[in-house]
């Protein structure tokens, strides 16, 4: 298999199964995704790195008909609340897209899928959640 | 509060207070021979007239606009109507921004810097179709993370959604998973609500009626809004003159008489909640700023004549009723079954057709909502007019996020 790499950098792929993580702060336990300058929430400035559960509850998703051009619809963009805690925003996937197969509610696990190569033949690799 | 609870009369011109002087818009609606400045200068000019004043009479000038910030759009704006040398705040806010304007000539003259200023929002954006939609850059040389997530590419539809129409339907479908009640249904009877009353207002971009299956069967943009159920790009310019309630009191009996005070103004950003920077919060801004505004105007949510808010998704709107404390808590989906909203409803929300209807030039609108309050305490409104109304609220949502809301008075005789 040729050379993969995750669509962004909270998408861990060589360490164990595929998993998110956050910085969380050390001061509040604030959960975020991005290179930080400080904590929103307690104006902390250390973080240590925690893995988030792969399982969690969609609390709301659309399904999007009309997007960025290259970008093949329906699909349908979901929040999903991780067990354990964490929030994240991804897609649901390996269902249709329409409300009778997503739903509020719903019970998802993280999944991966291909997401294009550059010219060298790496793979980027994006996640999503499937029904569970 | 007197012992009969209705608000006891405020001496009418209090001299701290800021009151609305002049307002006007122009029609919100695609004017492909006009440019920037003309929708500006349309609604400063007529608002000046309306308030009975001129650029003379201006200490202040706040300009917002988005799509040209950074262009210096107030200086360009005074060049075509007067260059008096006042101070001019350029003010980009996210769909806040017309708000922002207000803010910043509220603020001078609350400072004492000024009696007197002139607040525009305006906006040329043509037909835009979906707004932060790029096409895609072609294929990478070699995959190299960058950014703040490391991304190697766009996450934009790969993972879920940032742009507005699913922004505004994952936050409508929040509330319905946390409240009963809600559904595809609900929505779009906000919509038809709208639609039905542009139809009685002239400076609507749209003016025509739906019923409830041509809205829910239109084409689907991010479920559950459908195209009608969407806000459209436009162009327009909204203005007001602001005057404090000292300088007022040496004013024409006139000026006096349809002058509206401004009760409230509050402007407030998202504050830190789980999960404000992965979906924006659009809630708890609203619900802050809404409750600041009640309790510094001492008016009640129940005391509303009508409200004016951000409905650039029928989803938004919904979720407003319970953020303005409109409806009890948790049933915005029975608020609008019942036609609280409705214009013969206990608290009638966007009669002029609202931003799905009225339209949505992106600076203007933050304005075009405190015209649209205005003239019906003024009992101006026409066809769409709200008998009797006396007390109204206007809201305007940008994300990122900024939130303002103003209360607004009919002058007590």
């Amino acid at each position: 298999m040729g050379r993969q790499v995750p669509i962004v950098d909270y998408l861990v792929l060589d360490d164990g199964p595929p998993h998110l993580v956050a910085g969380r702060c050390r001061g509040c336990g604030a959960l975020y995704f991005d290179r930080r300058n400080g904590c929103a929430r307690c104006f902390g400035t250390d973080f240590e790195r925690v893995p988030l559960a792969t399982e969690g509850t969609v609390r709301s998703f659309t399904i999007v008909h009309r997007a960025a051009p290259g970008v093949p619809v329906p699909y349908a963009s979901a929040i999903v609340d991780l067990d354990g805690g964490g929030l994240v925003k991804a897609n649901v996937v390996h269902t249709p897209a329409d409300p009778e197969h997503v739903g509020l509610g719903m019970r998802v696990r993280l999944t991966t899928f291909p997401a294009g190569h550059d010219r060298e033949g790496t793979e980027a690799v994006a996640f999503g959640f499937e029904p569970a | 509060m007197d012992a009969t609870g209705t608000a006891a009369p405020r001496d009418e011109t209090a001299g701290d207070e800021v009151w609305v002087l002049g307002a006007a818009m122009t029609r919100f609606g695609r004017y492909p021979d006009q440019d920037l400045i003309d929708l500006g200068a349309a609604a400063a000019t007529a608002a000046l007239a309306d308030g009975g004043v001129t650029m003379a009479d201006m200490d202040v000038l706040g300009a917002g606009n988005l799509y040209e910030a950074g262009s210096g759009v107030g200086q360009r704006l005074q060049k075509q109507i007067g260059q008096t040398g006042i101070p001019v705040y350029n003010v980009a806010n996210a769909c806040a921004t017309g708000a922002t304007a207000i803010r910043c000539v509220y603020m001078a003259i609350k400072a004492g810097e000024a009696d007197m200023g002139l607040a525009v929002g305006f906006e040329k954006m043509g037909k835009m179709g979906l707004l932060g939609a790029k096409p895609p850059s072609g294929e990478a040389e070699a995959f190299e993370p960058s950014g703040r997530y490391g991304s190697v590419m766009s996450v934009e539809g790969r993972l879920g959604t940032t742009l507005m129409p699913g922004v505004f339907a994952q936050a409508g479908m929040e509330y319905a998973y946390e409240n009963g009640g809600v559904g595809f249904e609900q929505f779009a009877k906000v919509a038809e609500k709208n639609h039905r009353n542009s139809t009685l207002n002239p400076l609507a971009q749209y003016r025509k009626e739906f019923s409830l299956d041509e809205i829910m069967g239109a084409p689907m943009m991010a479920y559950p809004n459908t195209v009608l159920m969407c806000c459209p790009t436009g162009d327009g310019g909204a203005a007001v003159v602001l005057v404090s309630g000292e300088r007022l009191r040496s004013l024409s009996d006139e000026q006096r008489a349809r002058a509206v005070r401004i009760g409230a103004s509050v402007m407030t950003s998202d504050p830190w909640t789980e999960g404000d920077q992965v979906q924006p919060d659009v809630n708890t801004l609203t619900r802050q700023a809404a409750s600041r505004a009640y309790e510094i105007s001492g008016v009640d949510p129940s005391d509303l004549d009508l409200v004016e808010l951000h409905d650039c998704f029928a989803t938004a709107e919904l979720i407003h009723y319970d953020n303005l404390g409109l409806c009890a808590p948790g049933e915005a989906g029975k608020f609008i079954e019942e036609g609280g909203p409705e214009r013969d409803g206990p608290t009638p929300v966007n009669v002029s057709g609202g931003l799905i209807s009225k339209g949505h030039p992106l600076g203007a609108t933050g304005v075009a909502n405190v015209y649209e309050v205005t003239t019906h305490l003024r009992g101006e409104a026409g066809d769409r007019q709200i008998p009797g109304a006396r007390v109204g609220l206007t809201h305007v949502i940008g994300l990122g996020s900024a939130c303002c809301v103003h209360v607004l008075e009919k002058a007590n005789a």
